[in-house]
This record gives structure tokens, sequence and C-alpha cells, in this order.
């Protein structure tokens, strides 16, 4: 009995949320018991990572009433990492986090389901993500982000007018912290901008030019990148240099040490080394909470619908005095990741060499000299003359045998495009959709491959 | 969005059975601008490229670059391209796989290029490293120096510079640096 008294305290509040009408809520939004259920029983989110914003994710998460949670991390608990990383003890150092933080959360939180994986991201079949209904990110790279953005973003499809069919995308919510500073966002891929669309959000990194570091060391950042950049090189040859073997990082500080003697420069310690090296900010645990609770937030409006969702993107700075404004990003519509491409019908028997012959006269293409890929496999390039020579054979071969028989399917093609007598190079997105292939009808066909 | 998730389950259950195409990982944003850069290079007769992967593996590549004119007229020199899947918001890395007698070049095959690095932008493209590298070989400066013995020989005895070139290049050693032929 007391299980039952502690579970109905638990979720009162949310189910002030999830049972009641409002008027600042989202569409469709349907309160009810069976809201509160299907949240608890039918819903499935992927964490992705189990750091500093994993770990208050799942907890954040496990507490809004989610109860199937599976997490992703690929990383190993480091002592450094105990200070905010809070379902870590030290008894746990050199255990996988996505194991340890799966465990500590179903121990707190009864009633929650967490289902760890230790391993890359990469490494997971690209269906293992069509599982989830929502995506909650919480990841310190912008790879990994581009990744999963173009994994969620290969879900999305659109209709033949363009417009995004909506049981196609795949919700994402994407948090991120830098010491004071942090994001929130929503991406939902067709919507609102995908992760690509607005890459320019992230700064590049910061990379002190090769002769500074090895001529004229100014500051404990040189010494460190020096040993890091060149004196391993010339040292270890052949041998590639891992972030994260603690030998190998060692070794660099010892050397950038001896470096910043040689200049009297101060200031190079071990975790300035692994600062520099792997290009991390301190993080601190209070930014992490502020952006993990808006992610988990956004995560139950999109999902029950009980509010309107960010749109699109917070960002929080509590470095001078405490800031937060919301932007909304409008996405690029020619987005190569999530926008919908040009809508292309061939018949099964056109050849590579006639479908480019097609683009140059297509009224929202006018494409010439045309180059094309498809899902890796570069089918024809125009330059330079070594591709040209290994791709020319294909020209003479149907597209849909190129494309390995699918009925449609994303091809890219650059070239030069002529608007108005001014002529631009460029890089399109097109949905090739094949008619007349024998024994299947246009059903079929619009039910998508 | 409970509602649409339940829509989705249905569609692809039906889609399983009517022997659906599973979804596969779409190309990198990375490889697709890559794969631009490339279908619209515009090399000169002393820069060659090639691709040890095959014609589906653009993201490492070699350019190979004879230059037509200075100290190092007649040398052959290869450098490889290594490119994020990120890019261009991350420039390629790229390495000098010749051993080359070289102010801007250390004798480990790293390049100070400042478009390599401080200086890149993702408005630049491969052709623009190319000829940036090209450039290196018919200008060596001895101003951002990596092999500072070279770039010192360069500033204060130009003669001698070229003498050791040639040297290097011909196959023999510079000092205690022994040079491997490259032309
Ligand atoms: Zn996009």
């Amino acid at each position: 009995m007391a299980g039952s008294v502690v579970q109905s305290s638990r979720s009162r509040d949310l189910d002030k949320l999830l049972l009641r009408p409002g008027n600042l809520i989202g569409a469709n939004f349907e309160p009810g018991s069976q809201l509160r259920d299907d949240l608890q029983q039918y819903v499935k989110v992927l964490v992705i990572g189990a750091g500093g914003l994993g770990c208050e994710l799942l907890k954040d998460l496990a507490l809004s009433g989610f109860r199937n949670l599976e997490v992703i991390d690929m990383d190993r608990i480091e002592v450094t990492n105990l200070n905010r990383q809070f379902l870590f003890r030290l008894e746990d150092v050199g255990k996988p986090k996505a194991e340890v933080a799966a465990k500590r959360v179903m121990e707190r939180v009864s009633g929650v389901n967490i289902l760890p994986h230790f391993c890359r991201i990469e490494d997971k079949e690209i269906e293992f993500y069509n599982d989830f209904h929502i995506i909650a990110l919480g990841l310190d790279s912008i790879e990994a982000r581009s990744y999963i953005n173009s994994v969620a973003c290969s879900f999305l499809e659109y209709d033949s007018d363009d417009n995004p069919l909506e049981e196609t995308i795949k919700p994402m919510v994407d948090g991120g912290t830098e010491g004071f500073k942090g994001h929130a966002r929503v991406i939902l891929p067709g919507v609102t901008p995908c992760f690509e669309c607005t890459i320019w959000l992230f700064p590049p990194q910061v990379k002190f030019p090769l002769c500074t570091l090895a001529e004229t060391p100014r500051t404990a950042a040189h010494c460190i990148e020096y040993a890091h950049l060149i004196k391993w090189d010339e040292v270890h040859s052949g041998k590639s240099f891992d972030p994260d073997d603690s030998e190998h990082m060692k070794w660099v500080y010892s050397e950038a040490l001896k470096r910043a003697e040689l200049f009297g420069i101060p200031g190079v310690t071990y975790s300035l080394t692994q600062g520099v090296v792997k290009n991390i900010i301190p993080a601190i645990a209070s930014t992490n909470a502020i952006i993990s609770a808006a992610c988990a937030l956004e995560t139950l409006k999109i999902v029950s619908g009980c509010s309107k969702t960010l749109s699109n993107y917070l960002t929080y700075n509590g470095a001078e005095g405490l800031h937060t404004k919301v932007t909304e990003f409008v996405k690029d519509k020619d987005c190569l990741v999530c926008g919908p491409g040009v809508l292309i019908e061939l018949d099964s028997s056109i050849t590579l060499q006639k479908f480019i012959d097609l683009l140059e006269d297509h009224p929202k293409l006018l494409l010439s000299k045309a180059s094309v890929t498809h899902r890796g496999k570069n089918l024809y390039m125009q330059a330079p003359p070594v591709l040209e020579e290994m791709t020319r054979s294909n020209l003479g071969v149907p597209l849909f045998d190129l494309m390995g028989k699918v009925l449609k399917d994303v091809v890219h093609v650059t070239g030069v495009a002529s608007k108005n007598d001014k002529k631009t190079s460029c890089l399109r997105k097109l949905r090739v959709a094949f008619k007349g292939v024998d024994g299947v009808t246009d059903m079929d066909t619009a039910s998508g491959a | 969005m409970i509602k649409l998730f339940k829509v989705k389950e249905k569609q692809r259950e039906i889609a399983a059975n009517a022997n659906g195409v599973p979804p596969v990982k779409k190309q990198s944003a990375g490889e697709l601008r890559l794969q631009k850069d490339i279908s619209e290079l515009n090399l000169p007769k002393t820069c060659n490229i090639s691709f040890p992967n095959g014609k589906d593996d653009l993201m490492n590549f070699e350019v190979t670059i004879h230059p037509d004119e200075g100290y190092y007229l007649g040398g052959t020199f290869l450098f490889s391209f290594q490119v994020s899947p990120v890019y261009p918001h991350e420039p390629p890395k790229v390495k000098c796989k010749t051993k080359v007698y070289h102010p801007n070049i250390d004798l480990e095959g790293n390049v100070c290029l400042n478009i390599l690095r401080e200086d890149w932008k993702p408005v630049l493209n491969i052709n623009t490293i190319i000829y940036g590298l090209f450039h290196l070989f018919t200008q060596p400066n001895h101003e951002d120096p990596l092999n500072h013995d070279a770039a010192a020989v360069l500033r204060d005895n130009p003669k001698m510079f070229e003498f050791n070139v040639r040297r290097a290049m011909a196959g023999g050693y510079v000092g205690q640096t022994y040079f491997t032929r490259c032309m």
C-alpha cells in the first residue's frame, strides 16, 4: 500500500498537466488518464550521452513520468566526472557511464526502466533510432550531433507538394553547455531548422598557427598544442595520438611542461592539458541542471501536447548576471539534410546520361554538367579526370539499376545552375521516384520505400 | 504527438510486410559538400589528385605537386588529405608525405599554411588549399617557420638554401638529416 501512496503523490503535479484541459496547450492535446498511461507505458525516449547533461536528463525524464528510457554512451567514468555527474560514485570509476547511470536512476525512481547501451552511436543500426518516439541529446561534440541529426532526418518523408509527412518526423531535443553558457533547442525535422541548417551557430574550434607553436609560443595552451601536434609525431613516428589513453595524455603533459619551462611560460597543468587537447571547457553543474530541465520539459511538452513547445532555440548565459533568450531560427529550405529536395519522376528505363540531360531542362533546376551521387556512391563525376574515367561507364546504365532498384530515393547532384543568365555552382538534393516498373502499382509507390 | 506515433507504428508494420527498404544512413553534409568541391576541381597541370580507396571514398585522398618554377622545380611532393564529416565547418587535415627541406613544412610532414588552421573559413574549398600548397613551393617564406634551420638559411643565404634544396631533392644529407630522392 505504501507504494501506491508514493506513486500518487509523485505524479500529482504531472496529473494536473496531463489530466485537465487548458488554454496554453499544444495542437491535438487530449487530456485524460489515457495520455498519462501512454506517457508511462507506450512512449520510448532515447537519451544520447550519459555525461554531465545525460545524468541530469535521465533523472529529469524519469521524474517527469517517462518509464521507457534507453541511454547510449561510449565512455567510462573518470574521477574528474564526479563533481557534476552526480549519479556516479568513486567506486564506479572505470565502469561504463551508461550502465551506472541507468542503474542509479532505476534504484531511485520506482517503476522506471532504463536500458543502457555502452557503445558508439555509429555502432547501432539506423533502425535502432527509429524505434524511439523522441531523442534527447546531451552531447558535447558537433560531429556526434551532426551524425544523429542525419539519422533522424533520414526518416523524414515529404508528400508530392513538398510538405513533410507528420508521422515521419522524428523529434529531437538538444542540450549543450559550455561553462556558464548553454542552449536548449527543439528540432522537428522538416518543421524547425535541423542541426545542419544552423551549423554556423557553433563557433569553430580555436586553432593556433603551427609556426607559432613551433617558434614563438606565448601561452600555456601553445606549449600543450606543440607537444600534442608537433612533438608527438616527431617522437612516435606512425603511432597516432589517442586522447582517451591516459599514458598518451601524461606524455603530452610532461613535454608541454618542458617546453613551458624553456620559454618561461607558467600555467601548464595536467587538467589544462586534457582541456586543450580534448577542447574541453570546464563544466558547471548548475548550467547542466538548468539546460537539462529545459530539455526534459520540452520532451514532455512535445510528446503530450500539454503546452506549446519552445520555438525553437533557447540560450542561457549565467556568466554576467543571468540572461536567457529564445530565438526562432528558420530552416534552410534548401538544406541537404532536412529539406525536401526537388521531386523528379522518371521512367525506370532512363539511363544516367539521359537523367543528366533532363536536369539541364528541368524548370526548377536548369542544372548543367551534373555530377550525381547516391547513398555514398558516386554514380558520375564530371571532374577530376581520374574520377570521370572511373564513373563514365555508368552513363549508359539505367538510373533505376544504379540505385539498386528502389522505387524512390534521394540522390544529390552538383553542377552549374543558370538563373537569369547568371551561372552559379550548386549542390542540390533530388527525390527520384520511378514509374513504369513491372508488377508494382501506384499504391505501393505511395506507401513509401 | 502520441497519436502520430501510433500512426507511424501502423505504417511501419504495413511497410515491413510490403518489402519496404529500410532506411540507410544518408551521406553526411560534409561528404556532400566535399563531393561538390571535388567535382568542381580545376587544377593546374602541376597538381594531380588521386583516390587510393576508389571512387566512393572521397574523404581520404592524395595530391601530388610538381613545381614548374622556383627552388623546387622538378621535384614531386605527395600530400594526404583527411576530411571530417563536419567539413567545411572544420578544415581538412593535410600532411606532406614526402620528406622535404622546406621552411614551412617540418620533417614530420606538418604544414604551416594559414588556411589550414587559423584562417580557415567554410567558404574556402579544396581547390583553394591545393593552390595554397602549390604556392608554398614557388614562394617558401622564412617568416612562418616550421623547419627552423631551413628558414634561417633561406633568410640569410638564399644561394645556400637553393643548394640545400637541390641536394635534398636529389637524395642526400642536409646537415644531420637524410632526404630520399623525390625528383
Ligand atoms: Zn536542415
